[in-house]
């Protein structure tokens, strides 16, 4: 395998053939003002089509104004396995919240 | 005709109670104002029926053309769904169908609104030679390059079509145009942007993409002929003839940097506006409408 079909899609092929097109992340924005939130994943041959598959897949509804794809293999994921390492220390960390603190005295406008 | 022989049977229907919407609407045809994107065919029934909005013999007959050629090009598009090659595309090619029917109830509504009759009576109930469809329209879908030749050709002739008949001088035509023209705007860059991969893809895409072409152009010559009635119509229509130079300009554009040369390939004779099919549409017909017939005034 070169170098440069080694940075294609990572994708499973199902079924026979294996000519899969590439797997998309689409991200949705739902109004003005709100942040781009993941709607799902499509497969496209490339940016320009995987934007219009966007558009009929995820936006049929009227659910959206702004769309991002990324590339599937773009993204780097925690690895679910490790959650415990990962998402378990803050817990019994109160002192990370600000409600944790009283108000010291003489403060104004707290 | 035989829809022109209904005369007033619209006249003995109860009129349903008008939404405050649809007033405003009405209200808001009447008076010329930018017509509104959510346009239903519901909503043009209820203006007809109230009187609000009643075409000429003319207009209906050009609004029953328009209308036939977004019908049989929706039951076209619409056997490619779970046939398409991919399952995103399956989607796009059933949006466009959807939008396709759309346009043709909005038209059908509209036309059958003179002769007393109602989009499923249009739809469903006449025959063959009664449809005024271009050839085009009903040409097979063959494989999925042949089906993006055909709207490739379908939303450069829609587009201009659509965006002139947004000044039409009849306010429904205008409105149900203004609709149209958006959503055959992402239709044209649909199948442009298909044409290009295809075309640059691989030999066996190219190859088919230059078979699809050559099947379909033929076609192109009947969508831009005048006869008499876009001659009356005057400012109501759009004269066919006016928007081929903008075709000629957009399609030369993709198709030169596609490497597709379609200059020469034929014209065929046409027919469909005077209800002179090709042996095609009476098999998308019999598909059509068999249910309504089988079993007349079946709902589901």
């Amino acid at each position: 395998m070169s170098p440069q079909e080694s940075t294609e899609s990572t994708t499973p092929a199902p079924g026979e053939g294996g000519h899969r097109w590439p797997l998309w992340e689409v991200f949705v924005r739902s109004s003005r003002g709100l942040s781009h939130v993941h709607a799902g994943s499509l497969h496209a041959p490339d940016a320009a089509m995987a934007l219009r598959n966007a558009r009929d897949l995820y936006t049929r509804r009227n659910e959206g104004v702004s769309i991002w794809v990324v590339p599937s293999d773009a993204i780097a994921a925690s690895d679910p396995d490790a959650k415990g390492a990962f998402f378990e220390s803050p817990q019994g960390k109160d002192y990370r919240h600000a409600t944790y603190y009283t108000k010291s005295e003489g403060v104004k406008h707290l | 005709m035989t829809q022109s022989l209904g005369g007033d049977a619209s006249a003995t229907r109860i009129l349903p109670s008008s939404s405050p919407r649809s007033q405003a609407r009405d209200g808001a045809l009447a008076a010329g104002a930018p017509p509104g994107n959510a346009l239903r065919p519901e909503d043009i029934a209820l203006a007809a029926q109230q009187g609000a909005a009643k075409p000429g013999e003319d207009v209906a007959n050009y609004a029953l053309r328009l209308g036939d050629d977004a019908l049989i090009l929706a039951q076209r598009l619409a056997h490619w769904i779970s046939r398409a090659p991919e399952l995103e595309e399956d989607v796009a090619l059933g949006n466009i169908a959807l939008d396709q029917l759309g346009h043709a109830r909005s038209f059908l509504t509209y036309a059958g609104s003179a002769w007393g009759k109602t989009e499923d009576e249009l739809a469903y109930f006449r025959r063959e030679p009664e449809f005024r469809s271009a050839h085009l329209f009903e040409q097979p879908n063959g494989d999925f390059a042949a089906t993006i030749a055909r709207q490739f050709i379908v939303a450069n002739y829609q587009f201009p079509l659509y965006r002139a008949l947004v000044n039409s001088s009849d306010p429904m035509l205008a409105a149900i145009a203004a609709k149209a023209v958006k959503e055959v705007d992402y239709h044209r860059d649909h199948s442009t942007q298909w044409v290009l991969r295809l075309a640059g893809g691989t030999e066996e895409s190219r190859r088919r993409m230059i078979a699809g072409l050559k099947l379909m152009w033929p076609f192109v010559g009947e969508l831009f002929e005048d006869d008499a009635l876009t001659a009356r119509l005057g400012d109501a229509g759009v004269v066919p003839s006016s928007l081929k130079a903008e075709f000629d300009l957009a399609t030369a554009e993709v198709l030169d940097e596609a490497e597709l040369d379609v200059s020469a390939y034929p014209m065929a004779t046409g027919g469909g506006r005077q209800g002179r099919h090709s042996e095609h549409l009476g098999f998308v017909l019999a598909e059509l409408q068999v249910l309504a017939r089988e079993f007349p005034g079946a709902s589901w």
